[in-house]
């Protein structure tokens, strides 16, 4: 078990697949990251999924998915200091793989999602 | 391939065969010669635990979200997985191994909805697809086609 059923969260889409979960995430989140299999999230919980893995911010609460093999996908948010930092983190990452890439000299592949639309341009 | 490590990795045991196959093919491959290790939910484990309580048959049993995480820190891998499957939480778990691990793949897809969940599959791998539930003889002669093939 991992410290994720020991914490405050909240469900936001449960027993359903990975897919309309990921889909829910991307569709519900100030900002969305993509990690892959495995990348670890408050301490212990490495996420299970299929990539492209999505999390999300919603103001300081992290959206992501929890797989259990006897129920399937859930969408859970947790709004704490741990979501902090963990969204900060996220954020880093972007940073990071940005100057990786412009020092390589190669275009930046974002594991941010672009924007939906004209109007989500200017949601932030 | 004697002497690979082999990991069958079991979901949820809601449908009968997976435990059947599972004894059967950890017993196979281990009389062939490869390092089986059977990892499972917990409910899946007590059942082979009860159902093979000398250990006979699987003689590695171990958590399956443990191995996971394992293979994640690189503290093990394997040569050969075989992944059961009847649900897209399976396929989920299965494809997140695919992810991390340099094994061979050979998913396991059971169950009333086996060819849809098997055309869900995105990772690379050979597929085992049988829409039976409860007898497991037609997914034991698929299974027995796939040892041939590896021990060739």
């Amino acid at each position: 078990m991992s410290c994720i059923e020991q914490m405050k969260y909240k469900i936001l889409q449960e027993k359903t697949t990975f897919k309309v979960a990921r889909e829910y995430i991307e569709k519900n989140s100030d900002e969305v990251y993509y990690v892959p299999p495995g990348y670890k999230i408050f301490k212990d919980y490495y996420v299970i999924g299929v990539p492209p893995i999505a999390l999300g911010a919603k103001g300081n609460a992290l959206v992501f998915t929890y797989t259990k093999p006897c129920y399937g996908t859930f969408v859970l948010t947790i709004d704490d200091e741990g979501s902090k930092k963990e969204i900060e983190r996220l954020r880093e990452m972007e940073t990071k793989n940005v100057i990786a890439s412009l020092k390589k000299d190669k275009p930046f592949e974002s594991s941010k999602a672009p924007p939906t639309s004209y109007e989500d341009v200017w949601k932030k | 391939m004697t002497g690979a490590k082999v990991l069958l990795m079991m979901g949820c045991p809601e449908i009968p065969i997976q435990t059947s196959i599972a004894l059967y093919l950890s017993h196979k491959l281990t009389r062939l010669g490869f390092d089986v290790t059977v990892a499972g939910t917990d409910a899946a484990t007590k059942l082979l635990k009860v159902s093979d309580s000398d250990g006979y048959y699987a003689k590695k049993l171990v958590s399956l979200d443990k191995t996971l995480e394992d293979i994640i820190e690189k503290r093990t891998d394997f040569d050969i997985c075989f992944a059961f499957m009847h649900s897209d939480a399976g396929m989920t778990y299965a494809t997140t191994m695919s992810a991390i691990s340099q094994a061979k793949m050979y998913s396991i897809i059971f169950g009333r909805n086996a060819e849809a969940l098997a055309e869900t599959i995105e990772f690379d791998c050979e597929k085992l697809v049988v829409m039976d539930v409860h007898n497991p003889v037609r997914l034991k002669n698929k299974v027995d086609k796939v040892m041939e093939e590896i021990v060739k």
